[in-house]
C-alpha cells in the first residue's frame, strides 16, 4: 500500500520543470516580440513599427507556412525530411518567372488581364512542382522504401543539390531581379499607422484559400482518407486495399504542388529569384513544420506565420544577414527542449 | 559439425578470392602498408616541388584528415552529422587567430612563441604550429561535444537537422563576425574578419626544420601524410577498442546497445568528440597552408562534400573513406577544373563544369545509395547487413551451429 501511493505534494522543482515543459517554447517564442515592444513603446510611444513588422510578417509567414505543409505531409507519412522540398519551392519561382515571360505578363498589362494570367501561372507552377516532388520520390526515395532511415535522407541532400544546379543552369548563378507585377511595395491602406501593401494582401489571398482547399481534401475525401490511413499504419492501410505507393505519390504531389504556389508568391513578392533561395527557405519552413509538431498540418501553418514574424523582426531590426542564424537557434531549441513542437504529440523520433 | 567446417572453408576461399587488406595474413598485411606509406613518401620526388599535383596531393591528405573524422561520428557511431564543416571553421579560426596578425591591434609588440622568422617580429599573437594544433584539438572536441549535448535524445533524422543548423549557426557567426567587436581586447579587434579573410596566416614552423614556403610544397605534403598517418593509427586503435566496439553497437541498435551497458551519453559524446578533433587539425592546417581563414570557405556544401566522400568509399570503412576523400578531391580539385572543364563548351553548351561539382556530388550520393550503398570498399559488418548474400550465410552459419 505504501508503494502504491501518489505522491501528494511535488517539489517546486519539479512544478516548474513541468511549467518550462509546457510554456517554455511560447515563452521563448515571445522574447523578441516583447524586448522590442517595450523598445518601441519607449521611443515612439507606440505600437506601430511592432505591428508593421506584424503584417509584414505575416505574409511572409504565409510562403513558409506553405513550404512547411510539404514538410509536414511527408514527414507524416513516411517519416522523412524531404531535404528537396525547398528546391522544389525554388524551381516553382523559377517556372512562375520564366511564365511570366511566355504567357506576355507585364508591367502594363491591366487588372483583368493580371488576375487571370496570375491564376494561369499559378495552376501551372503548383503542376510543375507537384510533379517534380512526385518524380523526386520515385527516383530518390521509393527504391530505399525498405533501408535504414539515413539513406533516404542522404539521397535527399543529394536530390536537393542536383535540383539547385539546375536552377543554377536555369537562370545563372546570381540573384536576379524579375518584373514587379503587382507592385508589391505599393501600400494598399493604412490602418493606424499599419501599411498594408499588395503583396501582403496576395499572400493571404492565395494562401488561405489553398490551406482551406487542402486540409478539406485531407479531412473529407476518400484519398484523403487514405492518406491518414497510411500515415497511421502503412501496413494495417495496405491490409485494407489502399494502394500505399499511390497515396505517398499524392502526398508528394500535394506538398509539391503548395511547395509551387509558394514560389510564385514569393516570385511576386520579393521579385528576386536565385537559384540559393531553396535552401534557406527549406530550413525555415522545416523550422516553421518542427515548431507546430512534425505531421501536423495546421501546427505547420501556425509555425510558418510564428517564423515569418520572428524573421521580420530579425530582418528589420538585427539585420538581415543575422536571421538564418537566429531561425536555426530557435530550430536547435525547439528539437532540443520541445522535439513536439506547439500543437504536435510525441513522434516516435521525438520520444 | 562437418556443415561448420564447410561454411569456414568456403569463406576462407571466398577472402582468398577477393583479398582485402584486412583478410591477409598479418606479415602481408604489414609488408602492404609499408609499401604504401614508402610510395607515400616518395610521390613528391616524382612531380615539380611548387606544381599543381602536389598542391591536389597535399589538399586531398588534408582532406582524408577531415573525411576519417565525419567517419568516426557517422560512419562508426551511426549519427549522421551535416554540419561537420563547423569543425573546419573552427580549426582554421584557431591559426588565424593565433597564428596571423589578426591581433595586432591588441598587443603592440605582439606576443611570440617558438616561432622563427618573420612570424618572431610581427605584432599579432604567434604561437608554433604543433601549440596551435593542440588548440584546435581542444576547441573542437568542446565545441563538438557541445553541438553534441542537444543532439542526445535525438535519433536519426533529427539529429542530422540539428547539426546541420549548428554548421549553419558558425558559418554565419564567421560571416558576420566582422561585425562582433570584441570590446574587452580594447580597438576596434573583431571576432573574425568575415567574407575579406585572416590573410596571410602563418606558415608552418616545425622545431627542427626551416619555414615552409609556399614555393616548396613538398614539406608541406610530408606533414599532411604524417597527419594522415597519425590520425589513420588513432581510428584503427579506436575502432578495434573498446569505444570502438561501443560505437558499432550504438549505430546498430541503440536500445540494445544501452540494455548491455554501453553508456549511451559518454560513448556519443567521444564520437562527437574524437571526430571534431579530426576535422580541427585538418582545418589548422589548411588555414596555413592555403594562406587564408575565409568565411566563405565553410558552407554547407563542404559538409557535404566530405559526406560524399565516406559514402563513396563507404560508411564505415576507413580504407574506403581514404579512397574515397582520396577520389573525390581528385575529380573535385584536377577532374572537374582542369580535365573536363571544356566539355560543356565542347558540346556548344554555355556553362562551367565547375559551376556544376556539387550537383555532380549530389548525383554521387544518390546514385551511390541507391546502387551501392555498402560504398567502394565496404566495410564487411555492413556488407553482410546490406546484401541478400550474406543474411543466406547467417542463416547458413546459424543452421551450422545448431546441428
Amino acid at each position: 500500500m505504501e508503494a502504491a501511493r501518489i505522491p501528494a505534494a511535488r517539489s517546486p522543482l519539479a512544478v516548474l520543470r513541468n511549467a518550462l515543459g509546457q510554456y517554455g517554447l511560447i515563452l521563448a517564442l515571445l522574447v523578441l516580440p516583447v524586448a522590442y515592444g517595450i523598445d518601441d513603446l519607449r521611443t515612439d510611444g507606440d505600437l506601430s513599427r511592432l505591428a508593421n513588422n506584424l503584417v509584414d510578417g505575416l505574409s511572409n509567414g504565409a510562403i513558409w507556412a506553405l513550404v512547411a505543409i510539404g514538410y509536414t505531409l511527408v514527414y507524416g507519412i513516411i517519416e522523412l525530411i524531404n531535404f528537396a522540398h525547398g528546391e522544389v519551392f525554388m524551381i516553382g519561382s523559377f517556372a512562375s518567372a520564366s511564365l511570366f515571360a511566355t504567357i506576355g505578363l507585364g508591367a502594363v498589362t491591366g487588372t483583368a488581364g493580371l488576375v487571370f494570367g496570375l491564376v494561369a501561372v499559378l495552376l501551372l507552377a503548383m503542376v510543375v512542382s507537384g510533379t517534380l516532388n512526385v518524380m523526386i520520390e520515385r527516383v530518390a526515395y521509393r527504391p530505399l522504401r525498405g533501408s535504414p532511415k539515413l539513406a533516404p535522407l542522404i539521397t535527399a541532400v543529394g536530390m536537393s543539390f542536383i535540383l539547385q544546379n539546375v536552377g543554377l543552369l536555369w537562370r545563372g548563378g546570381s540573384p536576379e531581379g524579375i518584373v514587379d507585377l503587382i507592385e508589391s511595395q505599393n501600400a494598399l491602406f493604412t490602418v493606424a499607422g499599419v501599411v498594408v501593401t499588395n503583396g501582403d494582401l496576395l499572400a493571404v489571398v492565395v494562401t488561405i484559400p489553398l490551406v482551406l482547399l487542402m486540409t478539406a481534401f485531407i479531412t473529407r475525401s476518400r484519398l484523403g482518407k487514405a492518406m491518414r490511413a497510411t500515415a497511421q499504419d502503412p501496413d494495417a492501410a495496405r491490409l485494407m486495399g489502399i494502394n500505399v505507393d499511390t497515396t505517398i505519390s499524392l502526398t508528394f504531389l500535394i506538398g509539391g504542388m503548395l511547395a509551387g504556389a509558394a514560389g510564385l508568391i514569393y516570385a511576386l513578392y520579393q521579385t528576386t529569384i536565385w537559384y540559393f533561395q531553396g535552401f534557406t527557405a527549406g530550413l525555415i519552413a522545416f523550422t516553421a513544420a518542427v515548431m507546430g509538431g512534425i505531421g501536423n498540418v495546421r501546427g505547420a501553418v501556425l509555425g510558418g506565420f510564428i517564423i515569418g514574424f520572428i524573421q521580420q523582426i530579425s530582418d528589420n531590426r538585427i539585420g538581415g544577414e543575422w536571421t538564418p542564424a537566429i531561425v536555426f537557434a530557435y530550430l536547435v531549441l525547439i528539437m532540443t527542449f520541445k522535439p513536439s513542437g506547439l500543437l504536435g504529440e510525441e513522434t516516435r523520433e521525438a520520444g | 559439425m562437418s556443415t561448420a567446417v564447410g561454411v569456414e572453408e568456403r569463406a576462407q576461399a571466398r577472402s582468398r578470392r577477393f583479398g582485402r587488406p584486412d583478410q591477409l595474413p598479418i606479415a602481408a598485411r604489414r609488408l602492404l602498408a609499408a609499401a604504401l606509406i614508402v610510395g607515400g613518401l616518395v610521390l613528391p620526388f616524382f612531380f615539380d616541388a611548387g606544381g599543381g599535383f602536389i598542391d591536389d596531393a597535399t589538399l586531398a591528405l588534408a582532406y582524408v584528415v577531415m573525411a576519417l573524422g565525419l567517419n568516426i561520428i557517422v560512419g562508426f557511431a551511426g549519427l549522421l552529422d551535416l554540419g561537420y564543416v563547423a569543425f573546419f571553421a573552427i580549426g582554421a579560426y584557431t591559426i588565424g587567430w593565433f597564428g596571423s596578425f589578426f591581433f595586432s591591434g591588441i598587443t603592440e609588440n605582439g606576443i611570440h612563441v617558438l616561432v622563427t622568422g618573420i612570424a618572431a617580429e610581427a605584432p599579432g599573437i604567434h604561437l608554433n604550429f604543433l601549440i596551435i594544433v593542440v588548440i584546435a584539438v581542444l576547441f573542437c572536441t568542446i565545441a563538438g561535444m557541445a553541438i553534441g549535448l542537444p543532439t542526445l535524445r535525438l535519433r536519426g533524422d533529427y539529429i542530422a537537422i540539428v547539426t546541420l543548423a549548428f554548421g549553419e549557426i558558425i558559418g554565419r557567426i564567421a560571416i558576420n563576425g566582422d561585425q562582433i567587436a570584441l570590446g574587452f581586447l580594447g580597438g576596434e579587434q573583431t571576432l573574425t574578419a568575415g567574407r575579406q579573410g585572416i590573410t596571410p596566416v602563418d606558415k608552418v614552423d616545425l622545431p627542427l626544420l626551416a619555414p615552409f614556403t609556399s614555393l616548396e610544397l613538398r614539406p608541406w605534403y610530408w606533414l599532411a601524410f604524417a597527419l594522415v598517418l597519425l590520425v589513420l593509427f588513432v581510428n584503427l586503435r579506436l575502432r578495434d577498442s573498446r569505444l570502438g566496439r561501443a560505437w558499432i553497437a550504438l549505430r546498430e541498435d541503440e536500445v540494445a546497445a544501452a540494455s548491455m551497458g554501453v553508456p549511451l551519453v559518454k560513448t556519443k559524446l567521444m564520437a562527437y568528440g574524437t571526430g571534431a578533433a579530426f576535422g580541427g587539425i585538418s582545418g589548422a592546417f589548411l588555414g596555413s597552408y592555403l594562406n587564408t581563414v575565409n568565411a566563405d570557405q565553410f558552407q554547407f556544401s563542404f559538409s557535404i562534400f566530405l559526406l560524399a566522400m565516406i559514402i563513396l568509399g563507404g560508411l564505415g570503412s576507413i580504407w574506403g573513406v581514404v579512397l574515397g576523400a582520396i577520389a573525390l578531391s581528385f575529380i573535385n580539385n584536377r577532374l572537374i577544373p582542369d580535365v573536363l572543364n571544356d566539355v560543356p563548351s565542347a558540346l556548344g553548351l554555355d556553362f562551367d563544369l565547375t559551376q556544376l561539382s556539387f550537383g555532380i556530388f549530389g548525383f554521387l550520393l544518390l546514385i551511390m545509395m541507391v546502387l551501392r550503398p555498402e560504398g567502394l570498399i565496404p566495410e564487411r559488418r555492413r556488407q553482410m547487413e546490406l546484401r541478400d548474400e550474406s543474411i543466406e550465410t547467417d542463416e547458413a552459419v546459424y543452421e551450422a551451429r545448431m546441428s
